[in-house]
């Protein structure tokens, strides 16, 4: 207790260390039963039950599913770049997890006497007395949203076989494409709240009980950046970069095991980042009813929020089937780009005048 | 045409169905009902404790998989028998030709379905196991 590192007592380190280690810990939950939730709720939206047999309504699903995925054979084709082979599962799943740093995820909470922000990169400065966070969190998450299809274009290259490549390829021009269109949506966004720091905007919304959302003010945006953002991730129906139909399985068809089941993970901890992301900037973060009052409310909303956004992930994926390769790049280059640029040219004429 | 109205009607049609009573039967636990009329395995008729078939040959005539065999008898009443009674469930197409041809109604047709084995020889159904089906 009595070691102080940097002024600060060896607790705080602890709490710290703790809070980053339940939020990971939740994610990396969340991520394994999005799985789950994902069959189950497409089954059931085909009338089907999806999985049953692995423990009470299949609740064991994800663990057995990993369990075997950890107990293959890993496979490294003969023919293939063995580094970049291997190496390229990290590059998707690490800025898949990292994104999730700088998202409050609730308000500060009191701990030990230390005051807690709920955001895993922040700090409650005591002199200051308030919350400093990333004050450029956007745009680390557009950056690491960018580098995770390093990892999708080296394993397509570095599986050294057609599918792959294509898949590759396919998934590097639609992420690149759609990222442009996501961006430009979202500045919009900025527009209204003035800073690019998450804390700050989910703070701007705080208004009117919690219900003072962006989306209200920026409806088209919202919708372009969930759009942008499932094609960026490669969901349905953008996802094109593993199309079963034509490229056998894409980026992924030489991999097997663990390997297999990081890019798997890191579709879903994308996901759970996009959905994250999109109720932090569109539906208030971690704002609600009492949210403020009581402090351990706002883990609630927010887990709620991004939840009823991954259904409805879930929802798109069991109704829409997937776009035609130039009907994507129609669409993210002819329509998403010039409507975000006009949603920036009409915010820009109605904050000018009020 | 508008591209959103397709959309949100097939998202309202993916959410009804969220709702609806699944169809899949968690088979080895429930059981399918099966219709009164469905052909599977076969089973020999008994009528005073003893086969019904007089060994008429009509039943390996018509049948188009050529999967019955059966050889006549004599019992002690001087009355014609299967001495021998098999099918070969391996060509066997289940087609009920057998049942419709029988003169005497000896032959019928169950409900049983599950019909997997180990060996070559385990498909083959003598008389005994024909008959037991009750």
């Amino acid at each position: 207790m009595g070691i102080e590192i940097l002024g600060l007592p060896m607790m705080y380190y602890i709490v710290m260390v703790v809070k980053v280690l339940v939020a990971f810990v939740f994610v990396l939950l969340t991520v394994a039963y999005a799985t789950y939730a994902e069959r189950k709720i497409i089954g059931h939206m085909q009338v089907r039950l999806g999985p049953m047999r692995t423990g009470w309504h299949g609740l064991l699903q994800p663990i057995a599913d990993g369990v075997k995925l950890f107990f293959k054979e890993e496979i490294v084709p003969s023919q293939a770049s063995a580094f970049a082979f291997l190496v390229a599962p990290l590059i998707a799943l690490v800025p898949a997890f990292i994104t999730f740093a700088v998202i409050p995820f609730g308000g500060t909470i009191e701990l030990f006497g230390y005051k807690i922000p709920l955001q895993v990169a922040a700090y409650y400065d005591t002199t200051a007395g308030q919350v400093f966070d990333v004050n450029v969190g956007v745009l680390y998450i557009l950056a690491m949203s960018s580098l995770g299809v390093y990892g999708i274009v080296l394993a397509g290259w570095a599986s050294n076989s057609k599918y792959s490549l294509m898949g590759g390829l396919r998934a590097s021009a639609q992420m690149i494409s759609y990222e442009l269109s996501a961006g430009l949506s979202i500045i919009a966004v900025f527009m209204l709240s003035g800073t690019l720091s998450l804390t700050k905007i989910v703070e701007l919304q705080s208004g009117f009980g919690g219900f003072e959302w962006y989306l209200f003010k920026q409806p088209l945006a919202a919708f372009m950046f969930f759009v942008c953002s499932l094609a960026e991730i490669n969901r349905t129906p953008f996802d094109l970069p593993e199309a079963e139909t034509e490229l056998v399985s894409g980026f992924c068809t030489e991999y097997s095991s663990m390997k297999y089941a990081m890019f798997f993970m890191a579709e879903y901890a994308n996901m759970v980042t996009v959905c994250a992301l999109t109720a932090t900037l569109f539906l208030g973060g971690w704002n609600g009813p009492f949210a403020v009052a009581v402090p351990l409310l706002g883990p609630v909303y927010f887990v709620a929020k991004v939840y009823f956004l991954m259904f409805f992930c879930m929802w798109i994926r069991a109704t829409v089937p997937r776009y035609r390769y130039d009907q994507l790049m129609h669409l993210g280059w002819k329509v998403f780009i010039p409507l975000a640029l006009v949603n920036i040219v009409i915010t820009g004429i109605i904050g000018y005048f009020i | 045409m508008n591209p959103i109205t397709p959309i949100i009607n097939g998202l309202s049609i993916t959410l009804k169905h969220l709702f609806m009573k699944p169809v899949t039967l968690q088979y080895p636990d429930e059981r399918p009902k099966v219709a009164a009329r469905f052909r599977g395995l076969h089973a020999l008729n008994v009528s005073h404790n003893k086969a019904k078939c007089v060994a008429c040959y009509l039943c390996p005539t018509v049948c188009p998989a050529k999967c019955i065999t059966v050889e006549a008898g004599e019992d002690d009443n001087h009355d014609k028998y299967a001495a021998k009674y098999e099918i070969d469930m391996l060509r066997c197409i289940f087609c009920g030709y057998c049942v419709e041809a029988c003169p005497v109604d000896a032959i019928r047709m169950t409900g049983e379905f599950e019909l997997a084995n180990y060996h070559r020889k385990d498909f083959i159904y003598n008389k005994e196991r024909l008959l037991e089906k009750k």
